[in-house]
């Protein structure tokens, strides 16, 4: 049984928003401490399947999930599973940097803090030890006082990771984290993310084929709703299986 | 053909002159409202200052001094007008009434942001909208019907004083309060609370934690836009605080605010009089605190945009 290795298991997920079907099925497993990457042209579902696995999508009106998606064998969206605990485990990274308009120290404290964490001497470590592993910490050691949105787009966005990682998630979930940065930017985050698979699981949706070819260890290709293939990175992005993924990854449409 | 070329581009055309009309219309509206709110500063001022300058009353004793009887003498010869006990009604009931709607104000945003938009819109608002209109007679008449008789079965006395005072202007104010509290509320962007629920924030954390803190400057210019109304309301006041000019020794009995006096005395004095005078030192006050108001909120508007 290598189905046991799996951290998350997803299997026919349909997704509705009102009436409108968003996923159409899609059956999608990964493996602990690996880059998966989602690719697809925009409007496929990319976002969507991403906010099921942490169950975003609950905070819009008018959504229905069926199928099932397991965390460590877990149902998620059984009715007994508390959202709050599931968060916090599976991490969530936006496409626009979106710290809140705290100090730096208070958005990666944030987590802690929630959490009912009183020891500020344990905090400071969690703090740092987060902002160094989202390789912001030599931007930002001095002025940790100061207003997190008075980083630059790519410092604000290593402070959201930073922020991610102090809650110790099993899994973080990326929702092209660096489609608003400039290159130098994204390279570091990229960077990080291949650091960070030694500790966590990483799902990244990117419109960036280099991006998802450079980082990731698996590769799935989503249009119109649909999960097309899915496999290792260099098989899909040299000998893929099927046709419509030659013709995305050439750069034959979307 | 060449000729009208050249005519139009060197005569001004209809549009143009259109243009001048209208920026000449607005700029002579500008100047008129600029030139009135200056004659109402200035004559304010110079009379207000009178009292100091021609009637030789020290600024000490008239915001200091507790005795407050215009037409009389103390003692010592001086005219007896010390506005203190005035001073301290209006502040008394503006903070306390701003001190209780606050949080009112707060939970009633909460709930029609965070909570139940969808209530909020249907029936919150209405009657935050309607409470609004209501004139401030209306609310002064019910005091004086419900809330002072209130006051004095609970509290004995005889329900005049601070207390009613601060329950009408709580009333007063609040829907302002809690509207602008409303609006600070929606403008905290949507990806704060989805950050924070997406790191295992319950939705209560949440509006804590995040969508309040983040609203701070907003709900405070709204609590010291409340404040400013409270200070400057008469009618209402006047009718439920009992206007004794006497420092307030409790909540409950009667005392009064500056502009309680201020309608009280305003037609019984002659014009250039010490009596008189000393009316448009109040009025001066009420004016100096309003403009404290309002560079209160810009400040604490600057500050949260510089967040
Ligand atoms: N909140 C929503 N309400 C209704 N439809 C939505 C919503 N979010 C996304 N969609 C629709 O679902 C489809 C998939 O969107 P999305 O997951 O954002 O695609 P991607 O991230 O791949 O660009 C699109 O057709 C989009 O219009
Ligand atoms: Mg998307």
């Amino acid at each position: 049984m290598t189905e046991q290795n799996f951290i998350i298991e997803s299997k026919d997920v349909h997704l509705y928003y009102g009436k409108k079907e968003a996923l159409k099925g899609v059956s999608l497993d990964f493996m602990p401490k690996e880059i998966t990457a989602l690719i697809g042209p925009s409007g496929c579902g990319k976002s969507t399947y991403l906010r099921t696995l942490n169950r975003m999508n609950d905070l819009i009106p008018d959504v229905t999930v069926t199928g099932t998606i397991k965390l460590n064998g877990k149902d998620i969206y059984s009715p007994k599973m508390d959202t709050v605990a599931l968060r916090k485990e599976v991490g969530m990274v936006f496409q626009q940097p979106n710290p809140f308009p705290f100090s730096i120290y208070d958005n990666v404290a944030y987590g802690l803090n929630i959490s009912g964490m009183k020891d500020k001497q344990k905090m400071d470590e969690i703090v740092e030890k987060s902002l160094r592993r989202a390789a912001v910490w030599d931007d930002v050691k001095d002025k940790l006082n100061k207003s997190a949105l008075s980083l630059s787009g790519g410092q604000q966005q290593r402070v959201c990771i930073a922020r991610v990682l102090a809650v110790e998630p099993e899994v973080i979930l990326l929702d092209e984290p660096t489609s608003a940065l400039d290159p130098i930017s994204s390279a570091k985050i990229e960077s990080m993310l291949v650091e960070l698979k030694e500790r966590y699981t990483i799902v990244i949706v990117t419109h960036n084929m280099q991006q998802a070819s450079r980082i990731s260890d698996k590769t799935a290709f989503f249009l119109q709703g649909d999960l097309i293939e899915m496999g290792q990175t260099r098989k899909i992005f040299t000998n893929p299986k099927e046709q419509a993924t030659e013709d995305y990854i050439s750069g034959r449409f979307g | 053909m060449q000729s009208s070329i050249e005519e139009r581009l060197t005569k001004k055309s209809k549009k143009a002159k259109l243009e001048t009309f209208g920026k000449s219309l607005s700029f002579i509206c500008i100047a008129f409202i600029v030139l009135v709110v200056i004659s109402i500063l200035y004559f304010v001022a110079s009379k207000g200052i009178a009292t100091f300058t021609q009637n030789g009353v020290s600024i000490g004793s008239f915001l200091g001094g507790t005795d407050w009887n215009p037409s009389g003498k103390g003692a010592d010869g001086q005219p007896l007008v010390g506005a203190l006990p005035m001073i301290t009604g209006s502040f008394l009931v503006t903070f306390l009434s701003a001190i209780v709607a606050t949080p009112f104000a707060i939970g009633a945003a909460v709930f029609m942001t965070e909570i139940s938009p969808k209530m909020g819109k249907k029936i919150l608002q209405p009657v935050i909208e309607l409470l609004v209109g209501i004139p401030s007679v209306v609310y002064g008449f019910i005091g004086l019907t419900v809330v002072v008789p209130a006051v004095r079965n609970v509290f004995g006395g005889s329900g005049f004083g601070i207390l009613a005072g601060t329950f009408v202007l709580f009333v007063m104010i609040l829907p302002t309060v809690t509207s602008m509290t409303i609006d600070a509320l929606n403008t905290v962007p949507r990806h704060y609370r989805e950050a924070s629920l997406a790191l295992g924030a319950t939705r209560w954390q949440t509006v804590y934690k995040v969508v309040l803190r983040s609203a701070i400057p907003g709900i405070l210019t709204a609590v010291v836009f409340g404040m400013a109304r409270a200070f400057g309301e008469a009618l209402a006041v006047q009718m439920v605080i009992g206007n004794a000019a006497l420092m307030p020794g409790n909540l409950v009995s009667p005392a009064s605010t500056l502009t309680s006096i201020l309608t009280m005395g305003m037609g019984n004095t002659v014009m250039g009089s010490l009596q008189n005078n000393v009316l448009w030192s109040l009025a001066l006050i009420l004016l100096v605190m309003s403009l404290v108001f309002n560079i209160m909120t810009r400040l604490i508007g600057k500050k949260g945009a510089m967040k």
